[in-house]
């Protein structure tokens, strides 16, 4: 018989080794389902991880991709980690994207065609305090009147994908587009495009900024009273009390750093690879933003490497849809699966495994 | 805008159908969370369900094997939920959140070859002397069997928590799961059953969008629903009876506002469309700000046996 035995502490090679079971379980649970859809499990496998990086085909064109897909995907993912640390869950990121896209978005079209050096960082601006304030309509409803901010923030992205039809075909749309739902094409407009750093790598500002988000958390998770506060308040929210931490100002906090990276997330993306504001230019980043926070444990150099990982799979998806016919959805429940395996793995790191024999467990 | 345009009659029979899949996802999971877990797959297995019941209708032509098959696809999707929450104990959250992702992945890969097919759908039942009673017939009387299915189904899970010993036990486990195992009740068992149940009414209603209210397959049709369903648990204070009023009155103000899109109301659109989703936020806000809450002391708490 299998007992589990609460370890006295959590395991900490376990916590690193956990995702790395997870992808491998996911690996062959997902080969085995590609077999059963007529494709070759190890052709899927390798085109998936192994050919958008160093297939000599395509490799030049998809390589950079990597860096456009996994910038979003860090960036939020960064955000949500601190609120899942401290226990809180914000679940709308996708929602926080978009409408920091439609309120940046707006902010500079306003200025439009001028080309001051000014518009592209107040676009950013306006960005981020749009993603801040949709998730400060959570956050407040959670601190002022307790009500559950999980199913608050996922009906705010409903809300959401409705502001984004009314924007694209409404009040952002591009007077010269002949009638056509979409915003102005950003890149057409130098002052608002979000050109890459080092043309050619897919390295545009807001992969910088995910870079920059990533070592600014690290800080202040291992520097700094506040990331001590946060992860206090998730470990032991009574101690945290006692210890005088406000769990309001956590959740403000929490929630709105998340908001508005989120919504930086947004207007970087439709300034650069996206373009235009229009419908479904959000491939829901936000929600698998959740899955990359948990691959890499909640811990910042773990959320670069996951959200590496899975825009490896997104660029893989793509591929195995273009070379292998495979439908969309297969790499949707490819992803699915990751963050059910390693749920599942993180037993590990928490209980250890005992074999005993079933006439001693049963006395 | 002309009001006069929607009649009275049909629109009380169209929120009966539009209230239904949410009734029945709603009913399961709130036996879920009495029995002290937060199952957030809710639309993951209801989308499961529609595609898995639209499938085995088309390919068979019953749909009455459609929503058996949806109930079983619901309930062994929730099973993996009650392995990592019950015996890997993993947390009730991030686990119910990955069930929706997994569902909504699982269900679009299934249902790829289903779309733009139209489904057998259920037959109005036609009781004679009853459906024939003026106004009321039509409107409460000459409904499908689901309709009255999941209004007994409410009645049943009314009665079992409320009457029966093992309506006491499940109530047990979900307020306090340790003195449930020191009464020598089988925690994990209740807690596995109860997910089970809760998987196998969210199917049912996935399998009613599909194969009655819509009728037809589209990816990411439940849109919300699932959640929608969630909320109204908490809206109904842990209570059957109030279940059922919170179904519908989401159908009520989903028809209304299809209604008044079609009659062509001065109100944006997208506002209509929204308006579901703000009104359950409302609700909410309602809710939480009355301080009523009556939730399982024990819900979403991992339950481990450890001496």
């Amino acid at each position: 018989m299998i007992t589990l035995e609460k370890r006295p502490e959590p395991s900490k090679h376990w916590t690193y080794l956990t995702p790395f079971v997870a992808i491998a379980l996911t690996m062959i649970v997902g080969g085995a389902m590609f077999g059963m859809m007529g494709v070759d499990p190890f052709e899927a496998i390798r085109t998936i991880f192994w050919d958008p990086i160093f297939n000599t085909q395509f490799a030049s064109y998809t390589r950079p991709q990597l860096l456009v897909k996994a910038g979003p995907l860090i960036l939020i993912a960064i955000g949500l980690s601190l609120g899942f640390k401290a226990g809180i869950w914000n679940i709308g990121a996708e929602g926080q994207y978009i409408i920091g896209a439609v309120c940046g978005a707006a902010a500079g079209l306003a200025f439009y065609p001028s080309d001051s050096i000014f518009i592209f960082p107040l676009m950013l601006i306006f960005g981020m305090l749009g993603g801040w304030i949709w998730a400060m309509i959570p956050a407040l409803l959670k601190t002022k009147l307790g009500t559950n901010e999980i199913l608050v923030s996922l009906m705010l992205v409903y809300v959401a994908e409705n502001i984004l039809a009314t924007a694209a075909s409404g009040f952002l749309r591009n007077p010269d587009g002949r009638g056509f739902p979409g915003s102005r094409n950003f890149k057409e407009w130098d002052a608002a495009f979000n050109a890459d750093i080092i043309s050619g790598t897919g390295m545009h500002w807001g992969v910088l900024a995910a870079f920059i988000a990533v070592i600014a958390a690290y800080a202040l998770m291992t520097k700094h009273l506040l990331g001590f506060q946060i992860r206090l308040s998730g470990e032991a929210p009574r101690a945290a009390r006692f210890a005088g931490v406000n769990p309001s100002a956590m959740i403000l906090i929490c929630m709105g750093l998340s908001g508005a990276l989120a919504g930086l997330a947004g207007i970087f993306e439709v300034t650069g690879p996206a373009g235009v504001v229009n419908i479904g230019f959000n491939a829901g980043y936000g929600f698998t933003a959740i899955i990359v926070a948990f691959l890499g444990r909640l811990n910042p150099i773990g959320i670069l490497l996951a959200g590496l990982l899975m825009a490896l799979t997104y660029i893989g998806g793509e591929l195995t849809q273009l070379m292998l016919a495979m439908p969309a959805a297969a790499i949707q429940l490819f992803q699915g699966m990751l963050l059910f395996f390693l749920l599942a793995a993180d037993v590990l790191v928490n209980f250890r495994i005992r074999f005993t024999s079933s006439a001693k467990g049963a006395a | 805008m002309d009001l006069s345009s929607i009649n009275p009659i049909l629109l009380v029979a169209s929120i009966m159908v539009s209230a239904t899949p949410i009734l029945l996802a709603a009913i399961g999971e709130m036996v879920v969370e009495k029995a002290g877990v937060l199952n957030l797959g809710v639309e993951g297995m209801m989308i499961t369900g529609a595609v898995v019941g639209f499938a085995i209708a088309v390919n068979t032509g019953t749909p009455g094997l459609g929503f058996v098959a949806a109930a079983c696809a619901g309930a062994v999707l929730s099973l993996t939920f009650a392995f990592l929450t019950q015996y890997l104990l993993s947390n009730q959250v991030a686990t119910g959140l990955g069930l929706t992702l997994v569902g909504l992945g699982l269900s679009s890969l299934i249902g790829k070859p289903y779309e733009g097919i139209k489904s057998p759908t259920l037959p109005k039942l036609d009781i004679p002397i009853l459906s024939d009673i003026p106004v009321i017939g039509p409107m409460l009387l000459s409904h499908d069997i689901m309709v009255y299915f999941s209004l007994a189904l409410v009645a049943a899970v009314w009665a079992f928590l409320k009457y029966t010993r093992a309506g006491l036990i499940l109530r047990a486990v979900g307020e306090s799961a340790d003195s449930a195992h020191a009464l020598g009740y089988k925690v994990v068992n209740v807690r596995v059953m109860a997910i089970m149940f809760g998987g196998a009414c969210a199917g049912l209603g996935g399998a009613y969008l599909s194969l009655v209210r819509v009728p037809q397959w589209t990816e990411g049709m439940t849109a919300g629903a699932g959640w929608i369903a969630l909320a109204i648990v908490v809206f109904a204070s842990w209570r059957a009876g109030r279940v059922a009023v919170g179904a519908y009155l989401f159908g009520g103000i989903t028809v209304l506002q299809l209604n008044l899109q079609a009659a062509g109301a001065q109100v944006p659109v997208a506002l209509l469309s929204a308006s579901p989703y703000l009104i359950t936020i409302l609700v909410l806000v309602i809710i939480s700000a009355k301080g009523a809450h009556g939730a399982p002391a024990a819900l979403g708490r991992a339950f481990h046996a450890s001496n």
